[in-house]
């Protein structure tokens, strides 16, 4: 059967270390990171004082928002995800539909997040605990449901086929790329915003910290404090910001005359059950080997014929253990193994943003011939040193051409997600 | 306060929320907020509360739904100032 041919048209990212395309294209390609000190996690009693987030200044909001949006937005996430959503909108040379015509019919948005407005929560909660409730105003309930993100970005672009907000812990960029593509594929859709945003602040890191499962002694040194794959990696920084991506079908880019960045060929969603040595927090390695196959089978492809990966890796002690399941799954090792790296050594773990975000850099890669290099790996984990050839970690960006990039994202819950990209050729 | 400079006040609070310039241009006592000036329903709220910030004082549920039009919100304001 001849699957429908998916590609990607636009790109929008709000990233810790650039809050757009080019910004953050030049940033991963010189290996400059965005994880910063924050006094306020210190006042807080943070065991972990950085984190990556995205700067900008507020009036950089007025580009996006309308003064009514405006008033009273206390919504990081739901910043980041407009900001991303709209910039791959028109990126992709679409144009913002004004409210008088009729929806697009053939345009969705799958927007995921893990939890959106949460200092507008807390906001909320305040006042209503002070019984204080009818001070609320319109906007809490817009600014608070899991939702708001795909529905500020439906409205303002005017889309009228699925409007939606995946959630699946730190997979759900991954998934809702995948989410897109088969609807897609499937002719329900010829064009969907996918993407995932996550919000700032202690009220989303706080939970991680109290896991002890931050890096705390790279409090004076944040740059070296996210080390994926590395023998001294002790734990994944949080970030936050958001990916956008335009996934359209070859058929609708071609009749627009649209710029392709790149081609999905497929992938897999799949859960580890939390059995067989997955639980809530840790995958069962099983699932992980068999997401990575099943998408490579979807994808039409040889294990062979991926000549990098991008990996969830997030610089815990789950690394090593990560890199063997692709050995595994791919039955490739050694010098055979192909490129392999982690933007999150340059912008920490964004949570539920961190696979769009990732999916944005990895697309980059192929349409732009290069593939970034790794920082804080220098002295790599011994167990990823003896099944993975150290020329294919590299710790300087490569001029290299790229065909086929394999990017993975897990979450908690043993959730897995694995798209495969390809560089776009007309045949 | 004059009922002048009372219309004005009101006129820069709703302002943000309109989405008929027109009829904000043309703004009479006998504005409907909804039918004339278009500001979501959902936003009527947005606007007692910044009427209840500028003029401090306190519109409950009962006077709040009288305030659909320009006469009536005022109406409201002066008789919650003249009981403060």
């Amino acid at each position: 059967m001849n699957k429908e041919r998916v590609v990607i048209t636009g790109l929008g990212v709000v990233a810790p270390n650039g809050t757009n395309v080019s910004e953050f294209k030049n940033a991963i390609k010189n290996g400059r990171g965005g994880i910063r000190y924050l006094e306020e996690l210190k006042t807080l009693k943070f065991s972990c004082q950085i984190a990556g987030y995205p700067i900008y200044k507020n009036d950089y909001l007025n580009k996006y928002f309308n003064p009514i949006q405006l008033k009273g937005l206390n919504a990081s996430g739901l910043e980041y995800g407009v900001i991303a959503g709209v910039d791959a909108w028109k990126d992709a040379g679409l144009s913002i539909s004004d409210d008088a015509k009729s929806p697009l019919w053939d345009c969705g948005v799958i927007f995921g997040t893990g939890i959106l407005g949460v200092d507008k929560f807390r906001e909320a909660i305040h006042k209503v605990d002070d019984g204080n409730v009818r001070r609320l105003g319109s906007n809490t309930v817009i600014q608070t449901m899991a939702s708001g993100i795909s529905a500020f970005l439906g409205g303002m672009l005017g889309c009228g086929n699925v409007v939606t907000t995946n959630s699946s812990a730190c997979s759900t960029g991954t998934e809702a790329i995948l989410m897109a593509y088969d609807r897609i594929t499937q002719g329900e859709a010829e064009i969907i915003l996918a993407g995932s945003t996550s919000d700032s602040g202690p009220y989303v890191w706080g939970g991680f910290d109290a896991m002890r499962i931050l890096p705390y002694k790279y409090n004076d040194n944040p740059t070296e404090a996210s080390r994926p794959m590395s023998a001294s990696a002790s734990g994944f920084v949080p970030g936050s910001g958001a990916g956008a991506l335009v996934i359209e079908s070859l058929d609708s880019a071609q009749k627009r005359g649209a710029n392709i960045y790149a081609e999905i060929l497929g992938g897999h969603v799949n859960s580890g059950g939390q059995r067989n040595g997955g639980s809530m927090t840790a995958p069962n390695s099983e699932a992980v080997q068999r997401c990575i196959t099943k998408a490579v089978d979807n994808s039409g492809i040889h294990p062979d014929d991926i000549d990098a990966i991008n990996g969830h890796l997030t610089a815990t002690t789950k690394d090593p253990v990560e890199i063997q399941n692709w050995c595994k799954a791919l039955g490739r090792q050694g010098a055979d193994f192909p490129y392999v790296n982690s933007l999150k050594s340059l912008v920490g773990h964004c949570l539920a943003a961190s696979g769009s975000i990732e999916s944005v850099a990895t697309v980059l890669q192929l349409k732009e011939n290069f593939i970034f290099g790794n920082i804080n790996c220098e002295d790599l984990h011994p167990e990823i040193a003896s099944i993975v050839h150290r020329d294919q970690i590299p710790t300087k960006t490569l001029d290299f051409s790229a065909n086929i990039i394999a990017k993975a994202s897990f979450g908690f819950g043993d959730v897995n997600a694995c798209v495969i990209f390809k560089k776009y050729n007309l045949m | 306060m004059t009922n002048k400079e009372l219309l004005s006040k009101l006129k820069t609070i709703i302002t943000p929320y309109v989405q008929n310039q027109v009829g904000l241009e043309n703004l009479t006592e006998d504005t409907d907020f909804i039918k004339d000036l278009e500001i979501n329903s959902a936003n009527l709220v947005d606007v007692i509360l910044d009427v209840e910030d500028e003029f401090d004082i306190e519109i409950d549920n009962e006077a709040m739904e009288k305030m659909l039009t320009v006469k009536a919100s005022i109406e409201v304001i002066e008789d919650k100032l003249a009981k403060k």
